[in-house]
């Protein structure tokens, strides 16, 4: 990879320096400028007695996505990746900071027209609850196209026959609902529908979780090959190692509302610096390896943060200045940034198997044709 | 069917042996002549996808499944019991909990909402080992800090809802070997948890059976976990054993066509291509006679769907297969 | 009736088992599935025809007196006996269920538009006009329907259409709770925020997405809540403030005989029993449309 994609620790361009220098096609499609989300809740504070605390869901995050990027954004429950997409998705207003989509901020793109919401189309983790149990699989293709104009009435039949052949579906489920559908298949209708706008961005909630893997694995490739067909920016939200370095050219490692690693899938993966990315990457499942010295104890509440680095509560790795400051997001080497003060070197990867660098290869022969009963 | 014991041939009796075990509730037959062994201090997973049948072999050996629900055939002995499907209600309160015992899979969900942490632990106790109040209070502060709960003397007046998932499992497993159990089912245990967690519990329940020289029947749909964490491994499609034998080998060189296809599927950090057998499980009106994979199966004959192969040995495993990989 | 349209709707066929058996027997039809509901219809139905061909199927005129017959036994003149005016308790039956059923589909009727737009208006607004929209709502479900009933009688005056008007507002209370807890229900499903994200104008999401969910279990209520409707008009026309004598109504005729039940049980027993018959059978054909309609239910199967 030639070009820093990701995260660029660089002082984001002057917010709002306009149109002139950069044409808005160089642009990153989103860019997120020291996002803050807080959110104010109530605790019992002795009897009958609540106190009012504010929550940082994000605490300064910075990332950009640009064009034609595949991202995977991976964290444990708990490490703010779905506030993350909701300030993406402008389903909610940062605090603080700045979420900008091709330089203008969110809100208002998505206030002043229907271009953003048709570019930038959204795959949710339950897709079953995502669509409504009272239309039928055409009306639900149907409704995007219709609404963004993409065709008459008259022409819906023929492109929702060709969605659902697109994502590997049979013609005779059009007429069917929701609930009459299996796991995969909803998921697969949920994906018809997000690119039936002909979205150029798409986001994805854990959108292969808790599926079966032969279903997985038939959803992945499927991703795989409208993510080459389409040119789709992609980010995809997971919790799966797996799922980030099979989909994504690109990953972002989040704990307690930060950011704490970003570069290259293969290349964090093979050699992460950031010790909670290693614990990650280590905890990962693999054939046949002793289960390895999980990390100890538990994601501490955000609303009693450590004072310094908030992973040094569980950090093998800790010393007395991590207590004392939080780190922030630093390049370490071309493309890669993390926020650590004593990030891990090569030399602390024996164990790690190196992972070639891998071009996605040239599709999959199975190609998620599936078909299920 | 006689299903040899793989692992610990010639050894003692083995702890468990479940033959011809089939399992219908209406017209589904949900297990479909399930055999599998397991010996004393042996750890066995049981894996496959949805609708294989795992939950429910773990279910029908603790008991949980009523003979108006489903009906049981075939056999599951444990010990010296000869059937467990045959026990009354007064028998299984001689078993479940004290030598056959249980982890859910969604511990905040198994968990009583209206008790205490300590309470659910000292009432097991009592109730189960017949423990004074004092004693079991201080048996369950043991038991507590046994798996990993630090601060257990705080934990103990805690409801479940203050709890983290990880914590919540630990008390599940808490309460789940207070009584030394036998034989420990984990249906699961972890599927519900972050990946770091997860590795927490495994860990945590392996280390716990193999001290009180326990075994273990654990319910995966990670092959990768269970090649970590199993001994043996019983690969089950559609209430089918397909193959069955050392997790090791079975893994390392899988024989059945659907386990092969089934490692393929798994997802590594580094994978290149995945190749997923297409369409779905069928649904059980629409089940082959024979084999119920042959309607996937890459290798099928036109007998497979007719006749079902039988569970043999061959080599260092079981497998029901007509056509099956050739041996290394 | 709604009941015709439910299986024909796709989505109440499991169909991921329907495509499976395609090549096996059709799934049993709804009415060998449930006999009960089927009788229940029958019964219904008999009542529904008997009110549309009330003149051609009455033996007499129901408001006709006959000194000669009074207070007739049943017997072969008079299947049903006669009351004290000498006028066919069969006839006044048959005449009746004309009443019953109108006053309690049109009633029902407006209760369930008045709830469903109080209902909605308090679902879909916030702030004080929600909290507004509350209290009026709980100010009316404070009075029982009878009530409530007897109280709007008393202001607008007796007869039939004072009846209807009087039972509908009486029930608009209870049809708006369901629909407002339908549309909080409804409001905050991923679908809604999907809808939204696509940026689907507000309006034409409540059009399109809410509506339609909370629009079919209203219908599930109004099957239900039609036999209380025939309850309450009955109740009041039994207490005399309903519906005006000489109408054949059920009620009415309750009231009218309860002097002589000791020597002329039929004048109370045989409206009593139409009006038990006719409540249990649509209380059975609710109860099937509510089973055959609801999602949660269905999904269980």
């Amino acid at each position: 990879m030639t070009e820093p994609l990701l995260g660029d620790a660089v002082p984001a361009a002057a917010p709002g320096a306009g149109s002139n220098g950069i044409a808005a096609s160089d642009r990153p499609v989103f860019e997120l400028l020291d996002v803050e989300k807080r959110f104010a809740v109530s605790r019992p504070a002795g009897f009958l007695k609540r106190e009012k605390r504010s929550l940082a869901a994000l605490d300064g995050v910075r990332l950009t996505v640009r064009r034609g990027a595949s991202i995977a954004l991976v964290g444990e429950s708990g490490s703010g990746k779905s506030t993350l997409l909701r300030v993406l998705l402008g389903l909610a207003e940062p605090s603080d900071g700045k979420a900008l989509y091709f330089g203008q901020p969110v809100n208002e793109v998505r206030a002043q027209s229907r271009d953003f919401a048709r570019s930038v189309a959204m795959i949710y983790q339950d897709a079953r609850a995502s669509l409504d149990p009272r239309m039928t699989v055409t009306a639900l293709i149907a409704e995007p196209l219709l609404h963004f104009g993409l065709c008459g009435r008259e022409a819906v039949g023929e492109r929702v026959a060709a969605l659902l052949s697109r994502v590997g579906l049979p013609a005779e489920i059009a007429e069917r609902y929701p609930a009459a559908l299996s796991g995969g298949q909803v998921r697969r209708v949920a994906i018809a529908r997000a690119l039936a706008a002909e979205p150029t961005v798409l986001i994805a909630d854990e959108a292969v979780s808790g599926l079966d893997v032969s279903t997985q694995a038939q959803l992945l490739n499927l991703l795989r090959r409208l993510k080459r067909e389409m040119g789709l920016t992609l980010l995809f939200i997971t919790h799966d190692l797996g799922v980030a370095s099979y989909l994504c050219e690109e990953i972002a490692i989040m704990y307690l509302g930060r950011i704490v690693e970003t570069g290259p899938t293969d290349a964090v993966l093979s050699a992460p610096a950031h010790p909670y990315s290693r614990a990650l990457r280590h905890a990962a499942p693999e054939f046949f390896a002793p289960i390895t010295d999980p990390l100890e104890g538990e994601i501490p509440s955000p609303l009693d943060l450590p004072t310094g680095c908030r992973f040094a509560s569980r950090c093998p790795r800790v010393e007395e200045d991590c207590l004392t400051a939080e780190p922030i997001l630093a390049p370490i080497a071309p493309g890669r940034t993390v926020a650590c003060r004593h990030p891990l070197d090569a030399e602390d990867h024996p164990a790690l198997p190196q992972i070639t660098a891998s071009a996605p290869a040239a599709g999959s022969p199975a190609g998620g044709a599936g078909v299920s009963a | 069917m006689n299903a040899p014991d793989l692992v610990a041939a010639g050894d003692a009796a083995p702890l468990l042996a479940i033959e011809g075990l089939t399992l219908e509730r209406g017209r589904s037959r949900i297990l479909d002549g399930v055999s599998l062994t397991l010996g004393r201090g042996e750890t066995l997973a049981l894996v496959g996808e949805s609708g294989a049948g795992k939950s429910t072999i773990a279910f029908a050996l603790m008991g949980l499944i009523g003979k108006s629900e489903a009906k049981i055939a075939g056999r599951m002995r444990f010990d010296e019991v000869d059937d467990l499907a045959s026990l009354d209600e007064r028998g299984w309160g001689r078993l479940r909990g004290r030598r056959i015992a249980m982890v859910f899979q969604d511990a905040g969900a198994a968990l009583d909402p209206c008790y205490t942490v300590g309470g659910q632990l000292v009432s097991v106790l009592r109730r189960q080992l017949g423990l004074g109040r004092a004693k079991a209070r201080e048996r369950a502060l043991e038991l507590l800090e046994g798996v990993g709960i630090n601060d257990a003397e705080a934990r103990l007046s805690a409801y479940p809802h203050e709890l983290s998932g990880g914590m919540q499992q630990r008390v599940m497993v808490a309460i789940a070997l207070a009584c030394n159990p036998e034989l420990l089912l984990a249906d699961e245990p972890t599927s519900a948890l972050d990946v770091t967690i997860q590795a927490q519990i495994i860990r945590l329940i392996l280390t716990e059976i193999r001290a009180r020289g326990a075994s273990c029947v654990f319910v995966l749909h990670d092959l990768a976990l269970a090649s970590q964490s199993c001994d043996k491994i019983v690969v089950l499609y559609a209430g089918q054993v397909m193959e069955a034998g050392p997790s090791r080998g079975i893994l390392e060189r899988p024989r059945h066509p659907y386990t092969r296809l089934l490692k393929s599927c798994v997802l590594e950090i580094g994978t290149e291509t995945l190749d997923p057998p297409e369409g779905g499980v069928p649904s059980y009106g629409d089940m082959p006679k024979g084999c119920r994979f042959a309607t996937r199966c890459p290798n099928a004959l036109s007998r497979c769907l007719a006749e079902r192969p039988a569970l043999a040995a061959d080599g260092d495993r079981l497998i029901a297969c007509f056509n099956p990989e050739p041996r290394p | 009736m709604a009941v015709g349209e439910a299986s024909l709707d796709p989505s109440t066929v499991p169909a991921g088992k329907a495509a499976a058996r395609a090549k096996k027997p059709r799934r049993k039809s709804l009415f060998l599935r449930r006999p009960f509901f089927s009788l229940a219809l029958l019964v219904a139905l008999g009542f529904v025809l008997c009110a549309v061909f009330a003149p051609f199927i009455a033996p007499y005129d129901p408001t006709a007196q006959s000194i000669e017959a009074m207070m007739a036994p049943p017997g072969p003149d008079h299947l049903l006996g006669t009351d004290s005016f000498g006028k066919d308790i069969l006839s006044r039956i048959i005449f009746g269920a004309r009443y019953a059923l109108t006053i309690g589909i049109v009633a029902v009727l407006i209760g369930a538009g008045g709830g469903l737009v109080l209902g909605l208006a308090a679902g879909l607004s916030t702030g004080w006009l929600e909290w507004a929209l509350m209290r009026l709502i709980d100010s009316i479900l404070a009075l029982p329907s009878l009530i409530l009933a007897i109280a709007i009688i008393a202001i607008l005056g007796q007869g039939v259409d004072k009846v209807i008007l009087a039972v509908g507002i009486s029930l608009v209370g209870p049809f708006s709770r369901t629909v407002r807890s339908d549309v909080l229900q409804v409001k905050t499903q991923l679908f809604i925020e999907a809808a939204h994200l696509m940026s689907i104008p507000r309006l034409t999401v409540i059009r399109r997405h809410i509506l339609p969910n909370v629009f079919f279990p209203l219908l599930v209520q109004i099957t239900v809540r039609i036999s209380e409707a025939i309850l309450v008009s009955s109740s009041l026309s039994f207490l005399g403030i309903g519906v005006t004598p000489p109408t054949p109504d059920w009620g009415l005729m309750i009231a009218e005989g309860r002097g002589f039940v000791s020597f002329a049980p039929w004048m109370s027993g045989m409206p009593g029993m139409a009006l038990a018959i006719l409540l249990v059978a649509l209380a059975i054909v609710g109860d099937a449309v509510r089973e055959e309609f609801d999602p949660k239910l269905k999904r269980a199967q």
